[in-house]
């Protein structure tokens, strides 16, 4: 556990014991870059927020005075109000925009409508865009500190991030844990983030998919790749299934969702091939009948809605450590 | 009309089997002689310093300048000031303009523009589909009598096999090839980046190999079949390459084209130092080190004939938007020549005399134009080049009205000194006083 206290003022620091660590940049874009130092600062920074969320009040004043954007090009409901819950109980001023009621369907660009956002100066702008990089774009001229909630098939690093917290509760570590991550692997940006997290957190990652959806290169990335489910499940320590949308039907990836369900889809059955003490996990939204049964989702393994409250301890942490080196700047 | 003698430089003709140190006497705007100790008689003396090369002048098959429609990105003006800038006599413009250059009153617009620019040749390349839409046959006749010297749908390929096999066949008829932008449409789809490693962790829809590759394949079977000319534009894919070195092999009329930011980059380019940089976003895109290693491999055995820029200008704002929103392409006719120096020349890759081959004389063949060669009598245009002279890409510094480069900051050994056109010195480099 870290000696951070988390409600501690930034500009109050104590000349005593050096400075906590902090995180390296300024913007969180993706897990891709982070140090496995940086990624235990925040989970541990996140396991210390957790007890603010089991509080009666659950607020602190640590963002008291800072505004942060919600801005959001796509539509989510998880993971936004998962963050306008994390702003709040850190007492930030906090705003939400949505891509229906932006400017953007009036045809400014990207670039201008954040340069707008900043002359209100925000400190921070949690963002989704339905295209990959978009949030890298932006952080090269933004004075806010941008929080990548979600570009295109790149990244979700508060979704790994989140995992990553709920698998070491579970688990009490990361390293040399098998996982196994079942699903659409092409255009998911959270297969994207959970390998290069789990990867720099030494477990051993297999991704199990349909041959149409799996893209080249994972190798590299040290990840192993097949196309039998069963051998990806066999002593895993976790299994986490990622969603399918039918809409890639289109794409010719693959020719029905019941197909799917018969080759791929998570059953009890299947399960029995995992480590006993095995815990399911979907970062939803969940396609029951899909990508897994209900007696799956609903049964002893799954942590599901566990990873969702991990959601908030995760954001809280990531927003505070961001915000903490702002106030580390400033103090010079 | 006044005379030019290039005094005292290296003259390199591959065309003519030349390789020495000769004068070069020009005069109404032509090669009058090339021979050791030309008197100067009255004629205007360009002395060319030890160590620079003088070589015909260098043709750019593959260019986009814009205008009609896109003035905002470049106009003719600009692009022919960018192209002697770079050491081009004459560039090759791709009919993409808006309207699309599909029809002879265009051809006529866009070389009357030339002319009053005054810079480089233009050379306009027609539709070979009315507004390149892959439906029905321009009218390939009235555009050659017009000026076109070659035909091609490029940004797009040429839709069918039938439409590219009626092309070949009538193009055939009036002595010109059909350039081809090779892509199958339902492979590439909506992709952005080479399919592989990088647009994995980009999270960038992929573009494979093969889907330049099939496309090569079925031209050159169809100009076997035609006996027609046809010219692989852009060539990225190591699968090409085979597609097409398999097609010289047996006979077959296909020539081919790389670009330098193929023999010069990868997609690894794409992962940083700036990631997603919309300069580095061209189509075809940046493939990896196999298909890079292939493109060298090609220029300096022969099977690619001709070094071509695909200039293709894009305004800053236009490229200052997300990946996959922003418009394929880089401009390219000020940075080849130092490209080609420090990336193939030095390195030893390639000859002098493969170098000047693959920049004058091949494009003059491939296109069927006067040029390629200092023969007396031939246009007097003329690229002179400073072997070691040390060039530093500035962006901001690009006579190109656009600036989408990504080699901004590059440091270089090799460049252009001068460009003589029709015997007239258009260009000379600023910097060449720094050459050693």
């Amino acid at each position: 556990m870290t000696s951070r206290t988390v409600e501690g003022t930034n500009s109050a620091r104590p000349s005593g014991p050096p400075a906590a660590p902090a995180l390296r940049s300024r913007h969180l874009l993706g897990i891709d870059g982070l140090g496995a130092d940086e990624i235990t600062l925040i989970l541990d920074t996140a396991d210390a927020m957790k007890e603010i969320g089991a509080r009666p009040i659950k607020k602190v004043p640590t963002l008291r005075g800072r505004t942060v954007v919600n801005l959001f090009f796509e539509p989510s409901t998880r993971t936004r109000t998962s963050f306008e819950i994390a702003e709040k109980r850190l007492s930030a001023d906090t705003l939400s925009i949505a891509t229906a009621t932006s400017s953007v369907t009036k045809g400014e660009t990207l670039v201008d409508t954040i340069r707008n956002l900043e002359a209100m100066a925000p400190d921070m702008i949690v963002m989704r865009h339905s295209s990959s990089g978009a949030p890298h774009l932006l952080s090269r001229t933004s004075r806010s500190a941008i929080i990548n909630a979600g570009d295109g098939t790149h990244e979700h690093p508060t979704q790994a991030l989140l995992d990553a917290l709920t698998i070491r509760s579970h688990k009490g570590r990361l390293a040399d844990l098998k996982i196994a991550i079942v699903g659409d692997l092409l255009h998911s940006r959270v297969l994207r983030s959970n390998a290069f997290l789990l990867k720099t957190m030494g477990a051993d990652v297999w991704a199990c998919g349909p041959a149409t959806l799996i893209p080249p290169g994972l190798a590299r990335l040290g990840v192993r790749t097949t196309t039998a489910v069963d051998e990806a499940v066999t002593d895993a320590d976790v299994v986490m299934l990622l969603r399918i949308q039918r809409e890639r039907m289109h794409g010719h990836f693959f020719p029905s969702v019941r197909e799917y369900f018969t080759l791929f889809g998570m059953t009890e059955t299947r399960l029995q091939r995992a480590r006993p003490d095995v815990i399911v996990m979907h970062p939803g939204p969940m396609n029951r009948g899909v990508e897994v049964e209900s007696a799956v989702a609903d049964g002893p393994s799954s942590v599901i809605l566990e990873q969702v409250a991990n959601g908030v301890a995760v954001r809280m942490a990531v927003l505070y450590l961001l915000a903490g080196r702002e106030g580390d700047d400033q103090t010079g | 009309m006044s005379t030019l003698l290039l005094k005292g430089g290296r003259v390199i003709d591959p065309a003519r089997g030349r390789d020495g140190m000769f004068d070069v006497l020009i005069d109404s705007g032509l090669v009058s002689r090339v021979g050791r100790d030309i008197p100067v008689d009255g004629a205007e003396v360009f002395e060319i310093p030890a160590g620079w090369i003088v070589a015909p002048g260098f043709i750019d098959v593959h260019v986009h300048l814009r205008e009609p429609g896109q003035e905002y990105k470049e106009t003719i003006a600009t692009g022919t000031a960018s192209a002697v800038a770079g050491g081009f006599t004459a560039v090759a413009c791709m009919p993409n303009t808006d309207p699309i250059n599909d029809h002879a009153g265009i051809t006529q617009f866009i070389l009357k523009k030339a002319a009053e620019a005054n810079l480089a040749r233009v050379y306009p390349i027609g539709a070979v589909s009315v507004g390149s839409r892959g439906e029905q046959l321009a009218e390939l006749g009235e555009q050659k009598t017009a000026g076109c010297v070659a035909f091609s749908d490029d940004g797009r390929p040429v839709a069918t096999a039938l439409l590219m096999r009626r092309a070949l066949e009538y193009a055939g008829m009036l002595n010109a090839p059909v350039i081809d932008h090779c892509e199958d449409p339902s492979l590439k789809g909506d992709g952005v980046a080479h399919e592989g490693y990088q647009a994995s962790v980009l999270g960038l829809r992929g573009i494979p190999g093969v889907a330049e590759s099939l496309m090569v394949e079925r031209d050159v079977s169809l100009a076997e079949l035609t006996g027609a000319h046809v010219h692989i534009a852009h060539m990225s894919a190591r699968q090409s390459l085979r597609a097409v070195r398999a097609g010289k092999e047996r006979g077959v009329r296909v020539t081919c084209e790389v670009a330098p930011h193929h023999f010069t980059l990868t997609d690894d380019a794409l992962g940083g130092p700036v990631k997603y940089d919309t300069n580095l976003k061209m189509n075809p895109p940046l493939r990896d080190e196999a298909d890079r290693a292939a493109m060298l491999d090609g220029l300096a055995d022969g099977t690619v004939d001709v070094i071509a820029t695909d200039h293709a200008p894009h305004h800053s704002d236009e490229k200052l938007v997300e990946f996959d929103r922003a418009p394929f392409g880089i401009v390219g006719l000020e940075t080849a020549v130092p490209l080609v120096f420090d990336r193939l020349v030095h390195p030893g890759r390639i000859s002098l005399g493969r170098m000047i081959e693959l920049l004058s004389a091949n494009p003059a063949r491939v296109l069927n134009v006067p040029g390629g060669t200092l023969e007396e009598g031939s246009p007097a245009d003329v690229t002179v080049l400073a072997p070691d002279m040390r060039v530093t890409v500035r962006a901001a510094a690009l006579r190109s009205k656009s600036r989408n480069t990504p080699f901004d900051g590059w440091r270089l050994r090799g460049g252009v000194a001068a460009t003589i056109v029709g015997g007239r010195v258009v260009h000379r480099n600023p910097d060449e006083d720094r050459t050693p």
